[in-house]
C-alpha cells in the first residue's frame, strides 16, 4: 500500500543543530503512537535552504511548509494533519503579503531560484540511493559509459560552459582536456570539498543533502580522462557530510556503481575520502594535493598546473563539490540547455550562502546574472529590522565589497571581478549602516594572516603588517599615511605571492579603501568610526536634559564609573569607561549618547 | 545486493521513479481531494482513501496526486470527494463508499466520464486565488 503523506524533515547541519535530530525522533515516536506507520512516510532530508526558518518540516503532496519547528510540535503535527487532514495554522508559513499563499512553490524566498546544483536537497533522503536514482540518479553516467566517448564528454562539459565554482571559475571542459590529453601510467579525480570561507556553506550542503551527485560526476569525470582513482578531500569539522558521503559511497559500491567493472563495463573507479585538518591555505589546490599525499598543506608555483602534474606527479582533475554537482545535469539535459542559462561568460547557476543582516538567511541557488538588488530584496527579503543596505561581502577573505551602487549589476565572474570583488567560493555577507567597513576588513585579514602557511614573504610578512595598520586605524592611532602604505604592500602582495591566498589577502582593504575611503578619513583624521563599531573611537555621555536619575545605567556599568542620586543628574567617568554600551542599551530616556 | 547490470539499473530507476512521484504534485494532470475531517473518517474516509490508492495502483495511473483536506462542509454527504481532471469539469462527489470510489478511478480518471449518479455538486469558488 502506498502512503498517503510524506514528511520531509530538513537533516542538514543548520536544522540538526537547532534540535532536528529530536524533533526527527518526536515525529517517529508519534507516528508510532497514532498507528500511522502504513500512511504516512518519514524523509530525513537534505537542506531546504531557508535556515533562517529552520527547522523545516514540508508535507507532500499538499506542499504545506512548516517553519520553525520544534519537537514539541511533533504531536500537533501528526495528530491533526496527518490523522485528521487539518493544517497546523501555526506552524505554517507566511508572508507579509495578504495573498499569500502557504504553498511552498509559491514563497517568494524560492520563486526566483532555479535549483540546479540543489535539484535534490530536500527533495531525496540523501541516505537512500534509490532515492536519488528515481530522480535520473546515475543516468548521466549511464549515458557516458554506454553511449558517448570520452571526447564526447569532454566536448559537453565544454561546450556547456561550466567554470570552476571554487571561485578563480577555470572552464572545466578545458581541465577535463588537459588531464584527457596528458599520457600517464596513473590519472587521479579529486574534489575538493574544503570549504573555509567564513559564513560559506554551500558545498557541505551539497555533499548533505545529494552527495550521490559528487560521486556520479567523478566517477564520469574518471571515465572521462582514464582515472581509476578519485580522493575526496573534505575538512574534518564537517562530520555529517563525511557521515553521509562513506553512506553513500558503500551503497554505490553494493550496486557495482563504484568499484571493479561499473555496470557490467571494463571501466573500474573508486573513490576514497582524506580528512583535512581544516587549513584554508588547504583549499588551494597545489597545497590540498601535499596534504593528500601527506605532506605539510603548502602551495607550490604553477606551472605545471595538477592537470598535467598533481597528485604524486600524475595529471590530475581537481574540481570543487558545487562544479561536480553540476555535470550529470549537464550530461542528461545537454550542454545547450545548460549554456542557455546565465550570462555571456557565465553559464548555469551559482549557490550563494546568503548571511548577515538580511531576513532570510539561508542557502540559494539562482542563475548567473542574477542582480544583487533581487539576491537581497526579493529573496532574502531585505535587511533585517528594515535598517539601510551598506554593502555585501562576497568571496570571503579573498573577495570585496559590493556597494549600493552595483545593486543592479548582473552577478557573474566577470562583473563581480570589475568591481573589486570576486565571485569566491559562494559566500555572500551582507552588511548594513551599523557595520563599520574597517572592522569588517580586520576581521577577515585577522582570518588570512591567521590561515597563511607561511612559506613566502609577501604573504607572511605583508599581511601582518596590513593588520596591524589596520588595528591602529580601528583604534584611532591611524596617521595619513597608512591609505598609502596599505595601497603598497597589497600591490606587492598581490604581485609577489605565492599562491591565490596571498594573492588575494588585500581585496577585502583594497576594496574597502576604493568604495570606503571618506570611512577610513573619519576614523584617521577625525577619530571618529561612523557606525560607531571601533570602541576605541566611542564616548559614552549622559545628556542633563534627558536624565531622570533611574539608576538603570550606573546598576548596569561593570566597572561602576557612572556616578550620581537617585533622581538627579548621572555623569560618566570617562578614564574608568570600558565603552562596553551597557548604559546605552539600559536607559530608557535615551538620555546615554554614544559620539 | 548484487551488482546491477545496465538493465537492472534502468528497471530500478523506473521503479523507484514511481515511488518517488506520488510524493510532488508536478506534472500531474488531476488531483482527488478526500475529505477527511472528523466527520468525514467517522464515515469511512479513511478506508475510501484506501480505495482510490489501491485502484489507482491497479490501474496503474501515476500522474494523479490524492490529498486530503479538512471538513469540506458538506457533513450530511460525507465521505465527499473533489475531483479536479484538467480537461474536464470539476466535481465533488458525495457519499462515496469503496465501490464509488473505485468507479471514480476506473471511469473518471481512466475513462474520462464522470459518474454522474453520485456527483454532489461543484466545488465552490476558492476566494483566496480570485481575489
Amino acid at each position: 500500500m502506498a502512503y498517503k503523506n510524506y514528511i520531509l524533515v530538513c537533516a542538514g547541519t543548520a536544522c540538526e543543530s537547532n534540535k532536528g535530530k529530536a524533533l526527527y525522533e518526536a515525529l517517529q515516536k508519534e507516528i508510532a503512537a497514532a498507528g500511522v506507520e502504513a500512511e504516512a512516510q518519514l524523509v530525513k532530508t537534505g537542506c531546504f535552504g531557508f535556515c533562517e526558518q529552520g527547522p523545516i518540516v514540508k508535507i507532500l503532496p499538499d506542499e504545506s511548509f512548516y517553519v520553525k519547528v520544534g519537537p514539541k510540535d511533533a504531536h500537533e503535527i501528526i495528530a491533526e494533519h496527518i490523522v485528521k487532514g487539518r493544517k497546523v495554522e501555526r506552524l505554517l508559513y507566511k508572508e507579509d503579503k495578504p495573498e499569500s499563499d502557504p504553498r511552498s512553490s509559491d514563497i517568494s524566498f524560492y520563486r526566483k531560484q532555479l535549483r540546479i546544483v540543489l535539484r535534490n536537497c530536500a527533495v531525496i533522503n540523501p541516505e537512500i540511493i534509490d532515492e536519488y536514482i528515481a530522480r535520473d540518479g546515475y543516468a548521466a553516467l549511464e549515458k557516458a559509459l554506454f553511449e558517448m566517448t570520452p571526447d564526447e564528454v569532454v566536448k559537453e562539459v565544454t561546450d556547456s560552459g561550466l567554470r570552476g565554482r571554487g571561485g578563480a571559475g577555470f572552464p572545466t571542459g578545458r581541465k577535463w582536456q588537459f588531464t584527457k590529453n596528458t599520457p600517464a601510467d596513473q590519472k587521479y579525480i579529486v574534489c575538493n570539498a574544503d570549504e573555509g570561507d567564513p559564513g560559506a556553506y554551500m558545498d557541505r550542503s551539497v555533499l548533505e543533502g545529494d552527495p550521490h551527485s559528487v560521486l556520479e560526476a567523478m566517477t564520469i569525470a574518471g571515465y572521462t580522462v582514464g582515472a581509476n582513482c578519485g580522493f575526496i578531500y573534505i575538512r574534518a569539522e564537517y562530520p555529517l557530510a563525511i557521515e553521509r558521503l562513506n553512506t553513500a559511497m558503500a551503497q554505490a559500491r553494493d550496486y557495482g556503481l563504484l568499484g571493479d567493472k561499473i555496470l557490467g563495463t571494463d571501466f573500474s573507479f573508486d573513490i576514497e575520502i582524506r580528512l583535512g585538518a581544516g587549513a584554508f591555505v588547504c583549499g588551494e589546490e597545489t597545497a590540498l594535493l601535499a596534504s593528500i599525499e601527506g605532506n605539510r598543506g603548502m602551495p607550490v608555483p604553477r606551472p605545471p598546473f595538477p592537470a598535467v602534474k598533481g597528485l604524486w606527479g600524475k595529471p590530475t582533475v581537481i574540481n570543487n563539490v558545487e562544479t561536480y554537482a553540476n555535470i550529470p545535469v549537464i550530461l542528461l539535459k545537454g550542454s545547450k540547455w545548460f549554456s542557455s542559462i546565465g550570462t555571456e561568460t557565465s553559464k548555469g547557476t551559482k549557490v550563494f550562502a546568503l548571511t548577515g543582516k538580511i531576513n532570510n538567511s539561508g542557502l540559494i541557488e539562482v542563475p548567473m546574472g542574477t542582480t544583487l538588488r533581487d539576491i537581497i530584496y526579493d529573496i532574502g527579503g531585505g535587511i533585517a529590522g528594515g535598517k539601510e543596505f551598506k554593502a555585501a561581502q562576497t568571496g570571503g577573505p579573498s573577495g570585496g565589497c559590493i556597494t549600493a551602487a552595483f545593486l543592479d549589476t548582473p552577478i557573474d565572474y566577470e562583473s563581480l571581478q570589475s568591481i573589486g570583488s570576486m565571485m569566491g567560493s559562494g559566500g555572500m555577507i551582507v552588511m548594513d549602516e551599523d557595520d563599520c567597513m574597517i572592522d569588517v576588513t580586520k576581521f577577515y585579514l585577522e582570518f588570512t594572516v591567521d590561515e597563511s602557511c607561511g612559506k613566502c614573504a609577501p604573504c607572511r610578512i605583508g599581511g601582518r603588517t596590513c593588520y596591524n595598520i589596520l588595528d591602529r586605524i580601528s583604534k584611532g592611532q591611524g596617521v595619513p599615511e597608512d591609505l598609502q602604505k596599505l595601497k603598497d604592500i597589497g600591490h606587492a602582495m598581490r604581485k609577489a605571492s605565492l599562491c591565490g591566498l596571498g594573492q588575494t589577502a588585500p581585496n577585502p582593504f583594497m576594496s574597502t579603501m576604493k568604495y570606503f575611503e571618506e570611512e577610513y578619513r573619519a576614523h584617521i583624521e577625525d577619530k571618529k568610526c561612523p557606525a560607531g563599531k571601533c570602541k576605541q573611537m566611542l564616548t559614552y555621555t549622559i545628556d542633563p536634559e534627558k536624565c531622570v536619575g533611574c539608576t538603570a545605567c550606573a546598576r548596569r556599568c561593570p566597572v561602576s564609573c557612572i556616578s550620581g542620586e537617585v533622581k538627579k543628574l548621572h555623569v560618566i567617568d570617562q578614564s574608568k569607561c570600558i565603552k562596553c554600551g551597557q548604559c546605552y542599551a539600559a536607559c530608557k530616556f535615551d538620555a546615554v549618547k554614544k559620539v | 545486493m548484487a551488482k546491477l547490470t545496465l538493465d537492472d539499473l534502468r528497471k530500478l530507476r523506473d521503479e523507484k521513479k514511481k515511488t518517488l512521484s506520488r510524493r510532488s504534485a508536478e506534472g500531474k494532470r488531476a488531483e482527488v481531494v478526500i475529505g477527511m475531517g472528523t466527520c468525514g473518517i467517522a464515515a469511512g474516509a479513511k478506508a475510501v482513501f484506501d480505495a482510490f490508492l489501491d485502484e489507482m495502483s491497479k490501474a496503474g495511473i501515476e500522474d494523479v496526486t490524492i490529498k486530503q483536506t479538512g471538513c469540506m462542509g458538506l457533513c450530511f454527504s460525507e465521505p465527499t470527494v473533489e475531483v479536479l481532471c484538467d480537461d474536464m469539469p470539476h466535481v465533488v462527489y458525495g457519499n462515496v463508499d469503496d465501490k464509488t470510489a473505485r468507479r471514480i478511478v476506473r471511469e473518471h480518471l481512466a475513462g474520462k466520464a464522470l459518474v454522474s449518479d453520485h456527483i454532489f455538486d461543484k466545488p465552490s469558488t476558492d476566494i483566496i486565488k480570485h481575489r
